[in-house]
């Protein structure tokens, strides 16, 4: 019913250990002491409120609810911000196993009321236990919560547990747009699988009839105590109140920025360079013969994809602006797309990483996307300079981000909703080209390989990660180079 | 043959009889070049960062974003030559279009105070931004203001000159947005009556500009008469009349507005791009937004509010670097830095300030120097000093052995230049705007970093240019705490009495790049 994990107590000490670590390595003169207090307060920036959030959808059915509630998830936990969905409607279909008809949710069925009160409450139960015992920080309370007396019982849950509140209103009375959801996401819901395509929409139409009646939306006077936004029309217009804190001003700041128009986004590497085929990390080499060769297929390739208005952005390092040259045509550079900063391992291969910081390079195995280079950057810390690159991403339509390894990672993870854990071990091979497809709740992926062949730059995570581990369970995993 | 860089015919700073205008001389090939870097105003979307190789000045002209086959071209040159000196773009910011943004609102509404934190706010962060008021323009035709009778609606003398005024300015828009490299400009005037705005909005369609407004609406007749307070008795309109004549008449002159006041509707102004503000920022309208710099433009405007609060600001204690007279680095505090972290827990102690919020970065020095507070503090990455790249941890003395090129470069350009493998203040700035748009949000805040993060913070609240950011005074030990007023920031500097190393560096005389060294290190702050 809840989806998604969050940061275990366990992952948390380690966080708090490497810090601590890190610090150390960093500095070998400093005396242990001042070190101590380091831990407990390392924060990227001030998002974490102290007290958990529950933001409420509101808007009858087909209005984008659980669309925006699932992208608002996947962009808060990406950030960092631990985030759980709670949709209604599948606690209704775990109490109510079949589903006849739209008669389920007529306002005078008093059987089905009472069902639906019941797993309101199971679902707010849930959610404070979400809140208290698996460290969640934000809840999205996925349902149509159309009446005034169903927001009030939820207010009240919220004041007595002293969790804030935002109410996320949708409000559309566009007939395309509407059928389109319903096209999209509610057809193939578990709820009609074995309907053919009219009689679902005929019953779905019939079942927002009933919420109609006793639709209540936020009001500009009556409610001007709470925080929320409403969202007309997809976006067209928006009216925000009472934004209460940085969380919610985040929240706002990212429903303005998305939208629903079709679009792809392109992700890829650079083509093979100089200091890949030789095996060594970071650094700023041009690309080799066959990243060359890479960059006039890709180049190719997005001319026959005949894709409209095609943005192109690259980093400011040579071999992703080497790449987009290629292309002929006008590209931006975004220093937030250079690739990680290894620090002190900056041009080194992994065999002289182990040589010379076996230590860290164990302590990295352990926890790759938490764990920072001496002087460099953790995934954690990319995933921060990011955001702007993925707000952006959100406002644009058709994009080809040319990239590096483990920025592409972090930007893959937003996309696919990969957690921290399997975030820096996805892969993301040199000379292929993910196009990305936002479809329904989630992202369609094809893997475009362009026929060049380049070297492996992917490491596995090897089976022992333990500081004393021999050299050879070390490199086990390094894939070969020259 | 144009003394001006650019080369594109269309460049706003290319002029025909540009030689006759800037008296050159023809044989003075050198000279052409540095008048034409020196005439091309910092704010112009088609200049870049000049470049040297070797001995030989070759100075180069920023890629007009709108022509993309030369953008290849020198681009391709960057990528040969290594990105670490290539220019960086704004991300995606630069639309091609102009932006004008239109106040609305009847007056003592806020309107100005909003223009003039969204000017300095956008120029900041890059944007190129103006504000246009036009109760100025009309103070100039007017020359003395006798009382609210202009402002009636029937004042077909005072209408007139009111609508030449207001033209007077949208011409003078159109002159920094198309000549001058304006990016945003912002019309600052009540623009209360759907007559005007539709001037306004017909002027922008005939130019190319996109159009936001920002209306502020607010009933709370305890905010109005605050506002009325704070700036409008100090305007010049009112210089010889005492507090009482003055609210008497300001308030009729609002009475003025008042009947013809048509707000931004949302049936009838729903194709328009805006914000409303109402009630100082408790409920926002936004329609359409159109791009980035609107998003941008409404995220900081839902996110400033006028709640009276002090930004302290100050640097870590003194720390063992400093007193070695190296940059950058990740040492301890220095016993007089210890000292001083102390001093600034009893400072803070003293202040008796509300919820006040400790921030610093994630550098030992910073970390050390809070602690000595004994109340929570968050960190953040954002405030680290500015990386010097492989300058770290040198002594300027060393700089100059090693580079003495790099340490000229910087010198000719210290907002623009990046450090090899480091950054620069423009990308300070960039990885700040998250710590401003936060510290906007909040209410009393003590931020503790350091000297180059000082002095871009410092730069955003006392709206300091780039030429002037990276020589801004930020001594240690210093605590500066600002205060918003009126229009503005009030700054009290409170020195704690413990002494520390100076490590100011003020520009050279000589920033030529094969200068002496003497000449190079004569403004270096003296050290162990």
């Amino acid at each position: 019913m809840r989806e998604r994990g969050s940061l275990s107590a366990a992952k948390g000490a380690l966080l708090a250990r490497q810090h601590v670590v890190g610090a150390e390595r960093a500095h070998p003169d400093a005396p242990a002491e001042d070190l101590g207090s380091m831990v407990g307060t390392c924060l990227h920036f001030s998002l974490f409120t102290n007290s958990p959030t529950v933001i409420v959808m509101v808007g009858l059915p087909a209005r984008g609810k659980t669309y925006i509630s699932k992208k608002l998830a996947r962009y808060l936990n990406w950030i960092g911000v631990n985030t759980a969905v709670f949709n209604l409607g599948q606690y209704r279909r775990e109490a109510v196993q079949t589903y006849k008809n739209y008669e389920f949710f007529r306002p005078d069925n008093e059987e089905a009321m009472k069902i639906r009160r019941n797993c309101a409450s199971n679902a707010l139960t849930d959610i404070g236990a979400y809140f208290t015992k698996e460290q969640g920080q934000v809840a999205v309370f996925d349902a149509t919560n159309t009446t005034r007396e169903r927001r009030g019982l939820i207010l009240s849950f919220a004041k007595e547990k002293g969790y804030k509140v935002f109410f996320v209103e949708s409000v559309c009375d566009d007939p395309d747009i509407i059928e389109q959801n319903i096209m999209q996401v509610k057809l193939s819901s578990p709820d009609y699988e074995n309907c053919d395509k009219e009689e679902a929409l005929e019953d779905f139409l019939k079942r927002i009839e009933c919420y109609k009646m006793t639709y209540v939306p936020l009001d500009e006077e009556k409610d001007r105590h709470l925080s929320y936004i409403k969202i007309f029309n997809v976006g067209s217009r928006y009216l925000v109140n009472r934004v209460q804190d940085h969380i919610q001003s985040r929240i706002v700041y990212y429903l303005m920025n998305i939208h629903v128009t079709p679009r792809s986004i392109y992700l890829s590497r650079h083509g093979e360079s100089d200091l890949n085929l030789l095996g060594r990390i970071g650094g700023d080499s041009g690309l080799s013969t066959r990243g060359q060769m890479y960059a006039s297929a890709l180049a190719a390739f997005v001319q026959s994809q005949s894709i409209r208005d095609l943005k192109v952005w690259t980093s400011h390092m040579k071999r992703t602006i080497q790449t987009a040259e290629a292309l002929g045509v006008p590209y931006e550079q975004w220093k937030a797309l250079n690739e990680i900063d290894a620090g002190m391992c900056e041009e080194m291969t992994y065999e002289e990483i182990q040589g010379h910081h076996p230590e860290e390079f164990a302590l990295r195995d352990q926890d790759k996307y938490r764990y920072r280079y001496p002087k460099g950057e953790s995934y954690e810390d990319m995933v921060h300079r990011l955001e702007p690159v993925i707000m952006e991403l959100e406002r644009q339509e058709n994009v080809l981000v040319i990239c590096h390894q483990a920025v592409m990672r972090c930007l893959l993870a937003y996309f696919l909703d990969k957690s921290a854990d399997e975030l820096p071990y996805l892969r993301c091979p040199l000379h292929t080209v993910l196009k990305l497809t936002p479809v329904a709740y989630g992202c369609k992926v094809e893997s475009i390989f362009l026929n060049v062949q380049a070297v492996n730059t992917h490491r596995e995570k090897p089976p022992n990660v333990d500081i004393n581990r021999k050299t050879e369970d070390a490199l086990q995993t390094v894939p070969e180079h020259v | 043959m144009c003394v001006c860089v650019c080369v594109f015919e269309d460049c706003p700073f290319r002029f025909e009889n540009c030689k006759k205008q800037h008296g050159v001389d023809d044989n003075k090939k050198s000279s052409v070049i540095l008048v034409a870097v020196v005439l091309c105003p910092q704010s112009c979307p088609l200049r870049r960062d000049r470049e040297q190789v070797g001995v030989a000045a070759v100075l180069r002209t920023r890629i007009c974003t709108s022509r993309p086959e030369t953008t290849s071209v020198l681009r391709r040159d960057a990528a040969m030559r290594g990105s670490k000196r290539c220019r960086r773009d704004r991300p995606v910011c630069m639309t091609n279009c102009p932006t004008l943004i239109v106040m609305v609102g009847l007056p003592a509404r806020g309107k100005t105070y909003i223009s003039k934190k969204l000017t300095r706010y956008l120029n900041w962060i890059g944007v190129p931004t103006k504000e246009f008021n036009v109760g100025q323009y009309r103070r100039e035709c007017l020359k003395i203001y006798k009382n609210f009778e202009f402002f009636r609606p029937d004042n077909e003398e005072g209408l007139k000159i009111r609508r030449q005024c207001a033209l007077s300015a949208l011409n003078d828009v159109r002159q920094y947005l198309c000549m001058e490299g304006g990016q945003v400009a912002v019309f600052d005037a009540t623009n209360t009556t759907r007559e005007r705005r539709d001037t306004i909005t017909r002027f922008a369609e005939q130019n190319g500009f996109k159009v936001f407004f920002v209306e502020s609406v607010c009933e709370d007749p305890d905010v109005i008469a605050e506002n009325i307070v704070q700036v409008k008795l100090g305007s010049p309109d009112y210089i010889d009349c005492n507090t009482e004549e003055a609210v008497a008449d300001f308030m009729k002159r609002i009475k003025c507005y008042e009947n013809s006041y048509q707000p931004l509707d949302e049936g009838l102004d729903r194709e328009l791009s805006y914000i409303k503000i109402m009630d100082v920022g408790r409920r926002y309208l936004v329609n359409r937004v159109l791009d980035h710099i609107q998003s941008r433009i409404v995220y900081y405007l839902m996110n400033i509010h006028i709640t009276p609060r002090s930004i302290y600001l100050c640097r870590h204690g003194e720390s063992d670097l400093n007193v070695r007279g190296r940059i950058g680095g990740d040492s301890g505090l220095t016993s007089r830095g210890k000292e001083y972290a102390k001093s600034l827990g009893h400072f803070i102690q003293e202040q008796n300030i509300k919820d006040l919020k400790v921030w610093t970065s994630q550098m030992k020095r910073t970390i050390q120097t809070a602690e000595a507070l004994a109340v929570p503090y968050e960190q953040w990455k954002a405030l680290n000093e500015i990386d010097a790249g492989v300058c770290e941890e040198m002594m300027y003395e060393e700089i100059q052995e090693h580079f003495p090129l790099e340490f000229a470069l910087r010198d000719q350009d210290k907002y623009r230049y990046r450090y090899p493998k480091g950054e620069s203040y423009e990308d300070l700035v960039q990885r700040l705007e998250p710590v401003i748009m936060e510290l906007e949000r909040q209410e009393n805040v003590l931020v503790i970093c350091h000297q180059a993060v000082m002095r871009c913070l410092l730069a955003y609240f006392l709206d300091k240019s780039a030429e002037e950011l990276p020589y801004l005074k930020c001594p240690l030990h210093t605590v500066l705490k600002l205060t918003p007023v009126a229009y503005g920031c009030k700054v009290e500097s409170i020195f704690l009495n413990v002494e520390a190393v100076n490590t100011h560096r003020d520009k050279p005389e000589n920033v030529d790049i094969s200068r002496p060294t003497e000449e190079a290190l004569l403004t270096v702050p003296a050290h162990q």
